[in-house]
């Protein structure tokens, strides 16, 4: 098996990782994959993906308003906000 | 008084007046505030307002209310979102989140009448088997506090073995009630997927995630779950299965089983290792009470941990994509950027576990590995689901032990995630064929418990809680508590 | 050698349900921030989506109406990638299996025959937030009303040759989900936002060359100037010998330019895959037929039925059927007037005029459809003249009131009475010798000044056709 790119992985995913948690976690996810590939052995041509266990429809909604918005209360967690706006550092476009 | 008395027992002593829901929540937050600091089961204790709600619940019973949980105390995993108290999911990321809306089930158990006692704990974000995961510290095996209560519904376990609630609610992604469950000698269920609203339960694996319930028995289990299940619209995943009997359930006592085929894979039981003493006289109680077993097959079983674990993996690390510290959660000190917020936020806010986990998912769902990966994992989804379908063709029920040993020690596995991930080897299939299972106490080995698992097939929790009822009036595994005598314990009896 | 642009446009349409597409809060514009954002579009831990039938009925109905297959099964996937305007970390979408297949729009181009364009697919998503740059120092605010507002996200074939085919295929698509009542097609509100994709080849060339991207414009004239700009820039760049980079840019409507967007350049890995939280939809052939049945005439049908049944020109239909709004104003008009020309024109002319001068909407036009109606119905059986209607026309703008009250109350029949046009004629003519001599001497021209003096003498109400004829006879003797 490749090598992974943790790094990528990390940016991908918003992660910080130290130079010590890349190499632990590239050994750790080495490992998985390794486990992983045990499913490479099974024969799944002609299998249809299976994504929910139950093989249902998706419902529809009636096209009402049913919710009642408390922003405030939202936002008392919040890490930052003024004038009801959510705040984060300035962002580039 | 006595708090260690089976629901019904409660719900009688309720509305006999032998005592009040404020006395009974008032006693189980005393052993709470005992046992907690050693055990660690809770990470909050709302007493305050479950003296409130008992208050509350036994005016409702002074007024003639007929729920057989009013006033009926339970412990909830900190997985559950309730308006006003915080929800932690066992996270750093989540220390000080306080939700402002109810999830459907405990809401709807609060409008039973049910009192809640706290939040318990559990790995992070439901990921671990062992609950060393949590952020709060880890939980002890009220049998041995040396071991672990085992994850990810750990606290929950704990207390309802320790005698600290007499139900609780846990979530089960890949084995997080049962495997909890069989280590602490109580019996546990995880519904059929989709029996059970996932609205307002922290997503870890959305098409695998489901709530359900520990308690001392079969029957307990019966009472409680009635009041939690059903159909929900704010669910798209919620089932609209009618089901009568569940609704029955909450006016009749649950009835037992006397007849039927359990099958026993042949894939687990030519080999049971330390289990195979109590799963052997299990069969033969069952088999005395009626029931004829038959050999079944699971050809895809062994490929379930590693198809589990992308599946799991893939969904979490983009279920946890809305942690990145704008609107909720943990926020790191002066970001000095967006990139640096989401990066230390996320960095700070998230375990080991939960970052391994994250990364296996963002791997096998990135360009490239998507096929090999995910999409096989599903097809092998589908290949084991259609395993269990074939066998129920042939049985009614399917048993297997639930774990392959008991407790472990706290420590002995943190550093090896792939032996981690084995402990659930027995649990992990009918997560994925979306049935529904439950654990109960099967025997012990050097004193600790064992669970015995019954899987049936979609929306079959009749007949695993009638058949685990029938167990439990023929064996009295379930009504052993810690503490009591643990080695002598190990011959088991049947009554 | 000369170049060939390719064009393909990628038009997101807002949806104009009453709640969101995923939950049940409101979608209005303009609220206060973060007042129209529920637990749900906040993705606070433990929600999930719901889908709103509303939305599934207008991405069917516009499939119907672009002619293309509705797929009775289709697929709802996360697309993962961190932005704050992004509660939670990934957007839902369609990626592999969207609900409206392969499709096409018939486009106008001015001067040109109409022209097929294709339209690959079309896919349900939720819109995102916005953020706010400029109101805090070193921060961007996030306003999230605008997270989980439904998006049909329309994306064409790369058929466009030009700038104008672009920008008309885009008017089109404008045009018909109005008539579709699915879009309030709100440009400056953002309701229809558009992503151009734009290359340049040599003609003849069998090679697609390589495409940048233009983010998020909002206007008709904007995408026409933006790809404009873009595949003069292209060109520029290849014949200097460059290549062009395939990037994401932004059109700066103040300088006319368009900027490579850095904020994207990131190569992004969106590991699509379903989402775990909503199930497939499944559309049985019965909801399809239901929403088949409900569709209005579109807007290509109309066109031709304007020009074969009313015998209204190219020109007069395309105009009259580009927006829905105009379109039944015009024919309630009609309805009343009985003469399609006539309604026509004061559609095109008068009230049109009068509508932009007060920059009203037709559908806040002061004078109502039946009114302006009535007024032509008193024109065509000649009551009154067209320049008398038109001073009538100001009057019921101005005041409103009943057609023939008003006539009545000011005496502004038509005179018909030859006796009494005859007597204003033979004044006139008596009063300027002047005039009859030059008219007499070939200045033909003085026929106007006669017909002018007439005509004020019965206050614009004597019938000018009479005038005409009477002046004539009298002119001549």
């Amino acid at each position: 098996m490749a090598d992974i790119d943790i790094q990528h992985l990390a940016n991908l995913a918003q992660l910080e990782l130290s130079q010590q948690e890349i190499s632990v976690v590239g050994e750790d996810l080495q490992r998985i994959m390794i486990m992983v590939d045990q499913m490479q052995a099974i024969d799944t041509s002609n299998v249809e993906p299976l994504a929910h266990p139950l093989d249902a429809r998706q419902r529809l909604r009636p096209d009402q308003i049913t919710e009642t918005i408390e922003r405030d209360l939202y936002q008392q967690g919040a890490p930052a906000t003024a004038d009801g706006l959510y705040l984060v550092p300035r962002v580039v476009e | 008084m006595d708090t260690d008395l089976s629901l019904a027992g409660l719900a009688t002593g309720l509305r006999e007046r032998s005592f009040s829901s404020v006395e009974l929540t008032a006693a189980l937050l005393a052993q709470i505030a005992e046992r907690n600091p050693q055990l660690n089961a809770f990470i909050t204790v709302t007493a305050d307002e479950a003296l409130q709600q008992a208050a509350a619940a036994d005016a409702a019973l002074a007024g003639g209310a007929s729920s057989a949980l009013c006033g009926i105390p339970l412990a909830y995993k900190d997985i559950f979102c309730t308006r006003g108290v915080r929800t932690t999911c066992g996270s750093r990321m989540l220390e000080e989140f306080i939700a402002p809306y109810d999830a459907t089930a405990t809401a709807r158990l609060a409008a039973a009448g049910a009192v809640m006692l706290g939040k318990t704990n559990m790995d992070e974000f439901a990921m671990g088997s062992s609950n060393e995961n949590s952020h709060f510290g880890a939980v002890a095996n009220p049998w041995d506090d040396t071991r672990v209560p085992g994850g990810s519904s750990g606290g929950s376990a704990c207390a309802v073995a320790a005698g600290l609630a007499p139900a609780a609610l846990g979530t089960d992604t890949g084995g997080s009630i049962r495997q909890p469950a069989a280590f602490c000698g109580v019996s546990g269920l995880k519904p059929t997927y989709g029996r059970v609203s996932r609205y307002g339960m922290v997503a870890f694996a959305s098409s695998l995630d489901q709530a359900g319930v520990f308690a001392r028995s079969a029957a307990d289990i019966a009472t409680v779950l009635p009041h939690m299940a059903g159909f929900d619209p704010l669910d798209s995943t919620s089932s609209e299965h009618e089901d009568p009997w569940l609704d029955a359930c909450t006016t009749q006592p649950l009835g037992t089983a006397r007849s039927g085929r359990i099958g026993l894979p042949k894939q687990y039981f030519r080999d049971l290792g330390v289990t195979e003493a109590s799963l052997q006289s299990a069969c033969r109680v069952l088999e005395a009470s009626g029931f004829e077993l038959v050999d079944v097959s699971l050809p895809h079983v062994d490929a379930a941990i590693p198809c589990y674990y992308i599946i799991a993996g893939a969904e979490a690390s983009t279920n946890l994509s809305r942690y990145d510290g704008v609107r909720f959660g943990h926020r790191c000190d002066n970001p000095q950027s967006l990139e640096d917020l989401y990066r230390r936020s996320r960095s700070e806010g998230f375990g080991a576990e939960v970052k391994r986990r994250i990364l296996t998912g963002t791997y096998a769902l990135s360009v490239g590995y998507y096929d090999a990966y995910y999409l096989k994992a599903q097809k092998i989804r589908r290949l084991i689901q259609q395993d269990f379908l074939a066998a129920f063709a042939d049985v009614d029920l399917i048993i297997a032990p639930t774990t392959p040993d008991i407790a472990f020690k706290r420590g002995d596995l943190v550093d090896d995630p792939v032996a981690m991930y084995q402990q659930d080897i027995y649990t992990i299939p009918a997560s994925l064929a979306g049935l529904p299972a439950m654990s109960i106490p099967c025997g012990t080995h050097r004193g600790l418990p064992l669970g015995l698992q019954l899987i049936g097939p979609h929306f079959a929790e009749k007949r695993l809680l009638e058949t685990a009822a029938s167990f439990q009036q023929q064996t009295d595994w379930h009504q052993q508590r810690p503490g009591q005598n643990p080695q002598a314990a190990d011959s088991g009896s049947e009554t | 050698m000369s170049w060939e642009s390719v064009i393909g446009l990628e038009v997101h349409v807002q949806l104009a349900t009453n709640s969101k597409i995923f939950s049940g809060a409101p979608t209005a514009f303009g609220a206060e921030p973060n007042t129209q954002a529920c637990v749900v579009d906040l993705g606070l831990p433990g929600v999930l989506p719901v889908l709103n039938e509303e939305a599934v009925r207008m991405a069917v109905k516009f499939g119907l109406a672009i002619g293309a297959e509705i797929h009775p099964y289709s697929v709802f996937d996360r697309k993962n990638y961190f932005y704050p305007d992004l509660p939670k970390g990934y957007q839902i979408s369609q990626f592999e299996q969207p609900i409206v297949g392969r499709g096409s729009l018939t486009v106008h181009v001015e001067g040109c025959e109409p022209q097929q364009v294709g339209i690959t697919r079309a896919h349900l998503e939720e819109d995102a937030g916005k953020s706010i740059h400029d109101a805090y120092a070193g921060l961007t605010g996030i306003d999230l009303n605008r997270t989980g507002t439904p998006l049909l996200e329309v994306v064409s074939e790369p058929d466009l040759r030009t700038a104008a085919e672009a920008a008309a295929y885009f008017r089109q698509l404008h045009s018909l989900v109005r008539y579709l009542k699915i879009c309030d097609g709100n440009l400056a509100e953002g309701s229809m936002r558009c992503d151009a994709n734009v290359s340049v080849r040599r003609v003849g060339d069998p090679e697609l060359g390589v495409r940048a991207e233009i983010k998020n414009i909002n206007s008709f004239r904007f995408v026409e100037m933006a790809i404009t700009y873009e595949i003069e820039r292209q060109i520029e760049l290849l014949e200097s010998g460059g290549t062009v980079a395939r990037d994401t840019r932004l059109y700066d409507a103040e300088r006319n330019e368009t900027r490579s967007m850095r904020s994207k350049e990131l190569s992004n890995d969106y590991r699509y895959f379903p989402d775990p939280d909503l199930l497939p939809i499944e559309l049985d052939q019965s909801f399809i037929d239901a929403v088949a049945a409900d569709l209005p005439e579109l807007p290509e049908a109309k066109l031709k039925r304007y020009v074969a049944q009313l015998e209204l020109s190219d020109y007069d239909a395309a105009w009259l059927t580009q927006d829905p709004e105009v379109a039944e104003f015009f024919e309630a008009v009609f309805a009343q007037a009985g003469n399609a020309k006539l309604a026509a024109n004061w559609v095109m002319g008068e009230l049109s005029a009068a509508l932009n001068k007060a920059e009203l909407s037709i559908a806040e036009s002061p004078v109502p459809a039946a009114t302006l109606g009535e007024l032509l119905q008193r024109i065509a059986d000649g009551t009154v003249s067209g320049k008398i209607a038109k001073g009538l026309f100001d009057t019921l703008w101005q005041s409103g009131g009943d057609v023939d009250t008003i006539i009545a109350s000011e005496g502004l029949q038509q005179v018909t009475d030859s006796g009494e046009i005859q007597a204003m004629v033979d004044e006139i003519v008596a009063a300027n010798p002047d005039q009859v001599a030059q008219f007499l001497s070939g200045k033909d021209k003085v026929f106007g000044f006669f017909v002018g003096q007439v005509m004020k003498a019965s206050k614009g109400k004597a019938n000018p056709a009479q005038v005409n004829e009477l002046l004539r006879a009298a002119l001549k003797k």
